[in-house]
């Protein structure tokens, strides 16, 4: 093939993708539809519920495809394009992930935090990069804050639950009004009185443990935002520990995760938590101490 | 973490009666990082009886003596002690439901078999156990389908209709092998039911009480009851003589059957592939109905499966899948177990926001009885859907003698738990059971048995007495 074979080829080749274009242009306004330029918003793609949306062209049995996928949150039934997922799940899955980095980086609001009447602290990690790259400093805290801490409650308290946002700010905002007060409800039940509330920012969950160290509480709770994923960015999990300690082993820990709407719920899931901290006090034990 | 229950099994039907025992394991299918989900995760039938015929003293009354000893006899040779027994159920089927003493016997029979087994009669019932102990439930559920599971025992066809799992309809047809009895000594014709004789009269069939049976002779009439099958599940329209033997109901959603499967005395004799010329072994018409069954549109236009069970699936659906476990998040403030019979209030999701004006006029048709509200909740409340909740509840039980009768709320969604904890801390006076993880309707029956899996969930049987879909 000599240059100016090429040449004709490439010119051909250029043809055809502008008249392809040209045809298209004839039909932006079914493809975009009304809403996207009229009103200048774009449907919200991330409301639809995955569990009830088939994509796969003329099922056999799309009532027993949805039935399966009743059953799990995975992106089956996504049908395909030629060898390549269909438009509307490649933009899912770029939005779902956008969602489960925005709940990284994103702080719990301040609003939020006042809101709440939480005692908020800071562990030694002073921003995001810090957090990130030193879980050490996500466990400590200054001798300042400790004081803070301290003030907060009497030597030896029965119970402390605290809130930390770990890896989602988004799973706390989602889950903790919810959450709180159903353990507190639950507490009560059983004769127990919960105190403040901390809120600590940029927390890992050993910073239960300093806190353990400080009060020499019986039982801490702590409600923090798990690593999210592509399900959803907004899941919770709690960790209770008996007398935690500095260095103590992970599994002395309890832990409840995936504490969302499509997991366990927050309102049940408080109330569990609850009947497990009355338990830990009658025991004197958690993790796989707790029989 | 496992458990297991013993579970019995008794079906005391029109010709035979059977009785299994099955091991229930209990089993924590969440991961040791979640709230606790306890399932049912294996059912084992580890003894069955012989198939007895059921002892009658007439042809309208049991005799529930002889009854009583040949199941003492079973508990004996399965070294099964009653107190052992941790659920199950009795079960009367079929034409010996209508027996003059029936509910007698079932009373007999329940205090013999422990303290949480379901004593009950009911064709909509009975048509459901069949058709999961014949495995029609797991069938239409692996498979995406719908279908219907025929359970023809001596005097009635009971049809559960299951669709990817679930129960759509039910019905029950007044035909069974043992409508027309032969004596096989004489070989002649001993007894016909009068329904059935009235079939005969209908189509000017030559026969009656004290003829000579043979095949040629009654096959037209095996033929004309298996007719009365196909007009039932909709292969052809009913008729006045269809709906003549229906029991209490036919069925009504048929139009998306596609598989069908046989259990009863009668399914062996349709699953068998070569035909007897023994026609009477048992004395009565049972065979030649399989035949006639076996060559009509029920086996050409569906698509037949075989069931795990025949002759026992009823008395297997009884011992392995009346029981039920509730969610394993619950409240319940004493042990006040077992409750049984405890009729069921439901509320359809629309009128969940009227809960507090519309319950004192429900509970009212269950005056001086505890009664069971169900609900179906929601799936992801806030704490504050959860005092709305509790305030209509509050407001609706205002006459409602809390102090004598406990409070009993069987919801579908996870929610009972925390329901449970703000009923409780609002009202510390009541006794409450608060379960959710149960699906129950309108007109349905709930017994709860003592809590298992330490303290944490609690054993339901739920009765489907009228089937109203």
């Amino acid at each position: 093939m000599d240059e100016q074979q090429l040449k004709n080829l490439v010119e051909k080749m250029i043809h055809q993708m502008l008249e392809q274009k040209d045809g298209s242009l004839s039909q932006p306004k079914t493809i975009i539809g009304s809403c996207a330029l009229d009103e200048g918003c774009l449907d919200d793609i991330t409301t639809i519920d995955l569990k009830q949306q088939l994509l796969v062209d003329n099922p056999v049995n799309a009532q027993g495809y949805l039935a399966m996928k009743a059953k799990t949150p995975a992106r089956l039934g996504i049908g395909r394009a030629g060898s390549r997922y269909k438009t509307i799940t490649a933009l899912r899955v770029r939005a779902d992930h956008a969602a489960a980095q925005d709940s990284v980086f994103s702080d719990v609001s301040e609003e939020f935090v006042q809101r709440n009447h939480f005692v908020a602290v800071q562990t030694l990690c002073e921003n995001k990069d810090d957090y990130l790259t030193r879980p050490d400093k996500g466990r400590k805290f200054s001798p300042e804050t400790a004081e803070t801490i301290k003030k907060c409650y009497p030597r030896g308290v029965k119970v402390i639950v605290m809130v930390g946002d770990g890896l989602s700010s988004a799973a706390i905002e989602a889950n903790v009004e919810d959450c709180i007060p159903a353990i507190k409800q639950g507490l009560k039940l059983e004769g127990i009185e919960l105190g403040d509330i901390l809120f600590v920012k940029y927390c890992r969950v050993g910073a239960m443990d300093d806190v353990g160290e400080m009060t020499d509480a019986e039982v801490i709770c702590l409600l923090v935002g798990e690593r999210p994923g592509l399900v959803t960015a907004e899941s919770m999990s709690a960790y209770l520990a008996y007398k935690p300690r500095l260095g103590i082993a992970e599994a002395k820990r309890n832990v409840i995760s995936n504490i969302h709407k499509g997991g366990t719920n927050a309102v049940e899931a408080g109330a569990h938590i609850a009947k497990l901290i009355s338990r830990m006090l009658k025991e004197k034990a958690s993790g796989v101490d707790l029989k | 973490m496992a458990e297991q229950l013993l579970s019995v099994g008794i079906d005391v039907g029109t010709s035979t009666t059977q009785l299994v025992f099955s091991r229930l394991l209990l089993e924590d299918m969440a991961s040791a990082f979640s709230v606790p989900r306890v399932a049912i995760a294996d059912k084992e039938v580890i003894y069955r009886s012989d198939v007895y015929f059921t002892p009658l003293l007439s042809e309208r009354v049991i005799d529930h003596l002889a009854l009583r000893t040949l199941i003492e006899k079973e508990y004996d040779r399965a070294g099964v002690r009653p107190e052992a027994v941790d659920t199950g159920a009795v079960i009367i089927t079929g034409e010996t439901a209508r027996k003059e003493n029936a509910a007698e016997v079932l009373n007999a029979l329940s205090g013999l078999a422990g303290d949480f087994v379901v004593a009950t009669a009911g064709a909509d019932l009975e048509g459901i156990i069949a058709a999961k102990g014949a495995g029609l439930d797991q069938f239409t559920k692996e498979h995406g389908v719908t279908g219907v599971n025929v359970d023809i025992g001596g005097g009635t066809s009971n049809f559960a209709v299951f669709a990817q799992g679930e129960v759509i309809d039910t019905g029950c047809l007044d035909i069974g092998g043992r409508l027309l009895k032969i004596d096989n000594a004489s070989g002649r014709i001993t007894y016909i039911m009068p329904k059935i004789r009235r079939l005969i009269e209908a189509h000017g069939l030559a026969i009656d009480v004290g003829d000579d049976a043979s095949a040629e002779k009654l096959l037209p009439l095996a033929q004309l009851m298996a007719e009365m099958l196909c007009r039932s599940v909709g292969l052809l329209p009913a008729n006045e003589e269809s709906l003549y033997l229906e029991t209490n109901k036919g069925l009504r959603q048929t139009k998306d059957i596609t598989h069908i499967s046989f259990s009863g005395g009668v399914a062996d004799y349709i699953y068998m592939e070569h035909t007897t010329d023994d026609w009477f072994r048992y004395g009565d018409i049972g065979i030649l109905l399989a035949h006639a069954i076996k060559e009509s549109p029920l086996c050409r236009e569906f698509t037949v499966i075989k069931g795990r069970e025949t002759i026992g699936a009823t008395v297997v659906g009884a011992g392995n899948h009346t029981v039920n476990v509730s969610g394993s998040t619950i409240s319940y403030s004493s042990d006040l177990f077992p409750l049984k019979n405890l009729p069921i209030i439901k509320f359809a999701a629309a009128e969940e926001d009227r809960l507090a004006e519309l319950l004192p006029e429900k509970i009212a048709y269950y005056p001086e009885q505890i009664a069971a509200i169900g609900l179906g909740g929601r799936a992801s409340p806030t704490f504050h859907d959860v005092i709305r909740y509790a305030e209509a509840i509050e407001a609706g039980l205002a006459d409602y003698p809390t102090a004598r009768y406990p409070v009993v709320i069987v919801l579908k969604e996870d929610m009972a738990m925390v329901l449970g904890q703000t009923l409780l801390s609002r009202n510390p006076h009541w006794q409450l059971v608060c379960l959710d993880g149960v699906l129950v309707e309108n007109g349905d029956y709930i017994d709860i048995g003592k809590p298992v899996f330490d303290g944490t969930i609690l054993p339901v049987v739920i009765k489907t007495i009228v089937f109203n879909q």
